[in-house]
């Protein structure tokens, strides 16, 4: 889970401004870059429901809905607990705001959300989108979502993602006014990019190919933890035929019958213990699973990366040529092989008139291409920057969350083995009274 | 009573010894002789077997017997092992046999230390010894001939391991029976070189005389009971129950044992993809290579845990419940012995019945041919019926005796086995239950130790706080 919000809600805001003041402050500070939106409010998803309502071609469909809840974190801390502004969202929507995310700010490593159809399931959990511990683990990773966003030094300060939160209608045809859909690279102009780039940064090279190692190793670990945990789960409900079988046979006995009772309480109880022991486990899933997703968007970062280098390639190349057109066609020597000197050689030389007009056109043509390419250059050069500043931010992020979700692994682990002790030790006891 | 107790469907040691039917001055002279002579295992007195010796005493003294052993201190003065197994190769066969030593201070052994080797065939032969002088008492099971369900190999070595732990919990079991420990079959198993004990073997019962034994126990079987007194009905009743309660335990812990391996095949992969991720990692390597091998260390505890109830738990409940069909055994076998006795008073009830009818009628035709006054006829037939008569008597009084000491042997017995039940299953799941303990105990101290390291980097990074 997110744990830098929260640490940023501890935050408290000014209360010595007025409230105009802070008013003005509110509206200041969302203009202002690298401020986090999560100073000023706290936002979580409270609640998940279901709807009924027909869909684009006119069916029926059953969704859920998502609670979103903002309220101002002065309030908050002067002691009076406003009604919080709130509105309901469904996961389609959040897809386009993330759509939208990525295609706006191409260098950042735009937080995932929670996975669309429950994958590395193991038996007892339910692959089922309607079901409600699906549907819990979703609106936890929804609210994740929100506040990885709101915590983000660049993508915080997005009109959009304020309105997402805040103006229920309309929001979806602000979005599709920004134009952003016509802005987004499309796959094959990117695949091809990633095939024909000739110089790509180094340092991206490298991330490309951790991201892809993350995402193989990860998946890895996803996929061998559910199916122990899947084992785990026999091993225990196993022990509760011991709890039956003791009752029955304590029946039978006469000194032995209270032992024989009591311990298979014992056992029935480490049986069941099993339940929590998993939930528990799935959370660290979870987290394991948003990197996982992270991967993906870390790649993404680094593919722009090659697109844009490899724009500036083929407009430097492109001005290359021209250059070079403009020289033949200046000192009248064909070095290359073109069309311009088969032609020539085959329909003789073009008029002085003729020769002045396609010089002129290529010096027109050499200045934009100049511009091009010192444009693409600045484009490139700039992305390289944002994007490092961000790789950097993520990777800083990544160790930290990791770190934080293996501790917490070996602490439920803990919790896990001192349950057995403990659950051991009464059967012991019982046991020793046969 | 005056009878002298000998199951003469018991088959003696020297065949060659005529059981005498009326003996019971000899037995004013042995308690005459000494007070002691009742509880010892003295052989003198019979041509060897000294299981005779024990039948030799009335019912009554041999509850003594048993009261005597119980309030005895528990002295171990016989210590028993079983080990080494070894494999022997012959133009027959391939067999294993096991290394027998024996300790002991007892004075009827000639020595203080044996050791012999045995196999599996000469248990099977011991067993076969003690149930059939003693047929109403309890012989601890053999470890079965051959696991066909696990398609285990005879020479498999988990196999001779598991079965030689069973042939040595056999071998103590009968060394601490009051009864089975002081027979001369025993004995001879513990002490005896192998030729000695081959031609000691071939000495048994001979083959028509245990034809005999057979016939008569299916006689017996087919007669049924009558009168079973309560408390064997409630014996019966207890021992199906029991069987049912063991075998599912036997059967719930062999689930447990598989799950646990397949958990523990999961198990294995997960700590090698922790070491892989950690090779893609600058700052994460560290953690993650402490998981994987925490995880690892775990792997190790989770298969040393299996282990543990192989060897220790499931072992036990599977001699409960092969204890379970001696149980049966026993209670049927005792029921015949009821069922003999019932036939044989019956048998009596209608001679006597046919000696008074007798006494009325006057078979005058053929007497007259032979030439014999019915008077004559008359009284030679009485002679005959009375003879007849006497000698089912004294077999009827054999038949209530071997009956009244099979019932007071499985008596003392049952309660000598429930007691030894108790014991036995408490500790095992005692002994599985602190094993369990010791499991998760492990594997918490592997993933506090990697707590600590985290901590102690994180402290030291001023990174994390853990409060």
């Amino acid at each position: 889970m997110a744990d830098s919000g929260s640490e940023e809600i501890a935050v408290i805001g000014n209360t010595d401004l007025t409230p105009s003041e802070s008013e003005n402050n509110l509206k200041n500070t969302m203009v202002e870059k690298g401020t986090s939106l999560l100073k000023m409010m706290e936002i979580s998803v409270a609640e998940a429901e279901k709807r009924t309502g027909k869909n684009a071609v006119n069916m029926q469909e059953t969704y859920t809905v998502y609670l979103i809840e903002t309220r101002p974190v002065d309030a908050a801390s002067e002691g009076t607990n406003p009604v919080p502004d709130s509105l309901w969202r469904r996961y389609s929507e959040f897809e386009l705001l993330r759509n939208y995310l990525l295609v706006t700010y191409p260098f950042s490593v735009v937080p995932p959300l929670p996975e669309k159809r429950a994958e590395f399931v193991w038996h007892k959990l339910s692959a089922d989108n309607m079901d409600p511990d699906f549907v819990e683990r979703r609106r936890v990773g929804l609210e994740n979502f929100l506040l990885r966003v709101a915590s983000h030094p660049d993508l915080s300060s997005d009109k959009i993602f304020y309105s997402f939160l805040t103006e229920e209608n309309g929001w979806k045809e602000t979005v599709f006014e920004t134009g952003f859909q016509a802005k987004a690279d499309s796959r094959l102009k990117a695949l091809n990019a990633t095939f024909r780039v000739k110089n790509p940064d180094k340092r991206f090279a490298e991330m490309k190919h951790y991201g892809d190692e993350l995402q193989s190793v990860i998946s890895q670990l996803l996929r061998v933890r559910a199916r122990a945990a899947d084992r785990l789960y026999g091993v225990y409900k196993v022990h509760g035929n011991y709890g039956r079988v003791f009752s029955e046979w304590s029946a039978i006995e006469k000194e032995m019958g209270d032992g024989l009772q009591s311990a298979g309480h014992h056992m029935d109880a480490y049986a069941a213990s099993v339940d929590d022991i998993l939930e528990e486990e799935e959370h660290y899933a979870d987290q394991l699973k948003e990197y996982l997703f992270y991967a993906d968007a870390l790649r993404a970062v680094c593919r722009k990366h090659e697109l844009t280098q490899y724009e500036l390639e083929m407009a430097a190349q492109d001005l290359t040529s021209k250059k070079q057109q403009r020289e033949e066609l200046a000192t009248g020597t064909i070095r290359t092989f073109s069309l311009k000197g088969m032609t020539s050689k085959l329909f003789g030389q073009e008029t002085p008139e003729q020769r002045e007009a396609k010089l002129k056109m290529l010096e027109t043509q050499i200045e934009e291409g100049e511009e091009l390419v010192k444009e693409r250059n600045a484009e490139c050069e700039e992305f390289v920057k944002s994007a490092w500043v961000d790789i950097e931010r993520f990777k800083e992020q990544k160790d930290h969350d990791l770190r934080e979700a293996l501790i917490s692994y070996a602490i439920m682990q803990i919790s896990m083995c001192k349950k057995g002790i403990q659950v051991w030790n009464n059967a012991k006891e019982c046991f020793s009274k046969m | 009573m005056s009878g002298f107790v000998v199951d003469s469907t018991v088959s003696s040691g020297n065949s060659s010894v005529a059981i005498p039917t009326d003996i019971s001055g000899q037995i004013l002279d042995l308690d005459e002789d000494d007070d002691l002579e009742v509880f010892s295992k003295d052989t003198t007195v019979t041509d060897g077997s000294s299981f005779n010796a024990s039948m030799q005493t009335s019912p009554a003294s041999m509850i003594n017997q048993y009261k005597f052993e119980e309030d005895a201190e528990d002295t171990k003065d016989i210590f028993v092992t079983v080990d080494n197994p070894e494999s022997h190769v012959t133009a027959i066969e391939t067999y294993i046999t096991y290394r027998v030593v024996t300790k002991t201070t007892r004075s009827e052994f000639d020595s203080s230390e044996f050791e012999v080797r045995r196999r599996y065939q000469d248990f099977l032969w011991l067993k076969g010894r003690l149930e059939e002088a003693h047929p109403t008492l309890i012989v601890h099971p053999l470890p079965e001939k051959f696991v066909v369900k696990g398609m285990v190999e005879r020479f498999n070595e988990d196999f001779i391991e598991t079965r030689r732990r069973a042939l040595h919990r056999f071998l103590n079991k009968i060394a601490e029976h009051p009864i089975f420990s002081s027979s001369e079959d025993f004995k001879i198993f513990l002490t005896a070189a192998s030729g000695e004990l081959t031609s000691y073997k071939k000495q048994g019962p001979g083959f028509l005389s245990r034809m005999g034994e057979t016939v008569k126990a299916v006689a017996a079987a087919v007669r049924g009971v009558r009168n079973r007194p309560q408390e064997f009905t409630e014996m019966q009743e207890y021992v199906e129950a029991f069987s049912q309660k063991i075998s599912s335990l036997d059967k719930v812990t062999q689930r447990i044992v598989r799950e646990q391996k397949e958990y523990l095949e999961e198990l294995k992969e997960c700590g090698p993809t922790y070491a892989l991720w950690s090779q893609s990692e600058e700052e994460l390597a560290e953690p993650l290579k402490d998981v994987a091998g925490c995880v690892d260390r775990c792997c190790k505890e989770t298969e040393e845990q299996v282990k543990n109830l192989n060897d220790n738990l499931i072992p036990v409940l599977h001699e409960y419940a092969l204890c379970t069909e001696t149980l049966k055994a026993v209670l049927r076998r005792r029921d015949n012995i009821q069922a003999d006795f019932e036939a044989k008073t019956e048998a009596l009830a209608t001679k006597k019945a046919d000696r008074d009818t007798e006494s009325k009628v006057l078979s005058l035709a053929w007497d007259s041919l032979v030439g014999r006054s019915p008077e004559e006829v008359k009284q030679q037939k009485q002679q005959t019926l009375k003879g007849e008569i006497k000698e089912m008597r004294d077999d009827l009084d054999k038949a209530e005796d071997r009956l009244e000491w099979a019932n007071n042997a499985l008596k003392s017995d049952w309660t000598r086995w429930q007691k030894d039940m108790r014991t036995d299953l408490r500790s095992a799941f005692v002994d599985t239950a602190e094993r369990n303990v010791n499991y998760y105990e492990k594997c918490l101290a592997v993933w506090e130790s990697f707590l600590h390291s985290q901590r102690t980097d994180a402290e030291g990074n001023g990174n994390v706080d853990f409060s």
